[in-house]
């Protein structure tokens, strides 16, 4: 048992090391570039809309493993739900690792970021894809963790 | 000498972290502090605490008294020709703003040049990218070789009659590059050019002369010469420092004040406006004391030894790449691992009560140019100890464990 095992799950190491949907998508509706100026990560997301609802997702970009499992996740997460779904899905995503959401049932696979709320500093990690998410969403072209 | 005891001077290094003993490798971001300054903070408070210049009464004078004996003590720490020369700042990112205000921007003219490098601090670049805006001129960068030093020949090129200051670090706090300033001083003062250097990283390290290496200004912070933060200090040459108007307004810069016209105060005075930092500038006194006790090229002997046992340690590691490989170092190791982002490696080690700094150490250009998006640095001061560097390793071997 190491002290990060909470954190750096075996997922999350895999989600790391083979990041699902981690490409350009030629056809996109949205997109969007976050940028976290504290350390340097980077992602862009796009997506492809069709009747509100996300017919296809992918993301590129750099960050440590954290940020990439979420990105990574994030991408196989929302596909096929509505823009207001996924508002609301970000919400309880960013209570669970900020500490403010008991109730994971929602959260899907998503549940397994609830160590970050143990470390504090990682939280922009975890989100940095989802505000680009929200961005693109948003129609905005970039956003940063500040 | 022997290291062996130090640790027992800094109270803070007595304790566990995440359930393990605190090993301390943040130093280049601050220094902890040894007993003697927090005690001095501690007895100022209760036994001196007035304001200085201003009463006749006792403790007024006890305060002045002690706040000037510390300029004289920093005088003499860094050899300076007379403690006049010695301003008491907040720290060397205000040393440099007040430079760039007082004494730069009065010169500057459109198109006229200033030189910095490529590993600056974010604080020696932004002050001077401010005054150029303001006055239409140029910043010219002295560019580095892939071992994180300085290209000379490229700095003499860079040198024509629009160059009007040079502003350059010591010791880069992301490469731990020491940089040759005497010859570099000597090059700007035969084309008659001024010259400040950023010692922020150096003066804790380093035995300085401003005597003997002749720069114009120099500048550093207490926090990371184990003084408390809120306390630094600017050098100045006399002659430069009386000609230059002062940086803020305020009480004790003055001679007089009336309504029609003020007249400024003597150096240093005339740059210290406000009440100052009365118990940091003794604190900082104290630090001094404490790093003569043990002798600053003592110090930097054991911090050597621990840079090349790290850096021989980090170099058997396969996924390691040391960024930064100069000839001449200060104790600060820069490292990547391969496929490993600095944050996660800076996670791992906290887990294991290891204190490093993972980003881009407020040195972007570096990162830049090494084309990395951040590095985990690892700092040693003298409370170091090569068993320190044997935890960090050790961090370092189960971090590339998880993430293979």
């Amino acid at each position: 048992m190491n002290e990060w095992d909470d954190l750096y799950l075996e997922v999350i190491l895999d989600h790391n090391k083979n990041p699902r949907n981690n490409h350009e998508l030629e056809k996109h509706t949205h997109h969007a570039d976050g940028h976290n100026p504290l350390c340097g990560d980077r992602v862009s997301i796009n997506i492809l809309m069709d009747n509100e609802t996300v017919k296809e997702v992918s993301f590129t970009g750099s960050g440590c493993a954290i940020s990439t499992a979420s990105a990574s996740i994030l991408t196989e997460t929302i596909k096929n739900k509505s823009k207001y779904e996924i508002e609301n899905l970000f919400k309880d995503f960013h209570d669970l690792v900020t500490n403010k959401n008991e109730d994971k049932k929602k959260l899907g696979k998503l549940a397994i970021f609830e160590g970050v709320k143990k470390y504090p500093a990682r939280v922009k990690c975890a989100t940095l894809s989802w505000h680009a998410l929200m961005a693109a969403l948003e129609g905005e072209k970039e956003t940063t963790t500040e | 000498m022997s290291f062996k005891n130090i640790k027992k001077d800094f109270p803070i290094l007595e304790q566990k972290v995440n359930g393990k003993n605190l090993v301390y490798l943040d130093s280049a971001a601050t220094t902890q502090k040894p007993k003697e300054v927090i005690n001095s903070l501690n007895n100022y408070y209760k036994e001196t605490n007035s304001n200085i210049h201003r009463g006749v009464h006792t403790l007024s004078q006890k305060a002045t008294e002690k706040y000037e004996k510390a300029r004289v003590m920093i005088a003499n720490f860094i050899d300076a020709t007379s403690s006049k020369e010695i301003i008491f700042v907040r720290g060397a990112t205000e040393a440099v703003n007040l430079v760039a205000s007082s004494y730069v921007k009065p010169l500057l003219m459109e198109n006229d040049e200033i030189i910095i490098s490529q590993m600056e601090h974010h604080a020696n670049i932004v002050p001077w990218q401010m005054v150029c805006e303001e006055k239409k001129a140029k910043l010219k960068i002295i560019p580095i070789d892939e071992n994180g030093e300085l290209i000379i020949n490229k700095f003499n090129e860079l040198i024509n009659k629009k160059t009007k200051f040079i502003s350059l670090n010591h010791v880069s706090n992301s490469l731990g590059t020491i940089n040759p300033i005497k010859k570099i001083i000597h090059i700007a003062h035969q084309k008659n050019i001024k010259i400040m250097i950023d010692g922020a990283q150096a003066v804790q390290h380093l035995e300085i002369s401003m005597k003997d290496i002749d720069a114009d200004f120099y500048c550093f912070s207490g926090h990371k010469m184990y003084a408390p933060t809120g306390i630094g200090i600017l050098y100045g040459k006399k002659e430069l420092l009386e000609q230059m108007p002062p940086y803020q307004g305020g009480g004790d810069m003055i001679k007089s004040v009336t309504f029609e016209k003020t007249t400024y105060n003597d150096i240093p005075n005339r740059f210290e406006a406000g009440t100052p930092n009365i118990s940091g500038a003794i604190a900082l006194g104290k630090a001094i004391e404490y790093i003569n006790k043990i002798g600053i090229s003592n110090i930097n002997k054991h911090e050597e030894d621990l840079l090349n046992y790290a850096t021989s340690k980090l170099k058997k590691i396969n996924k390691v790449k040391i960024i930064g490989e100069a000839k001449e170092k200060a104790a600060v190791i820069s490292f990547i691992i391969e496929g490993i982002h600095p944050h996660d490696i800076g996670t791992i080690m906290d887990s294991h009560g290891i204190a490093i700094r993972a980003g881009h150490h407020c040195t972007q250009p570096i990162m830049d140019f090494y084309n990395v998006p951040a590095t985990a640095r690892a700092s040693f001061a003298i409370y170091n100890t090569k068993e320190d560097v044997d935890e960090l390793v050790k961090a370092i071997e189960k971090c590339i464990k998880v993430f293979a």
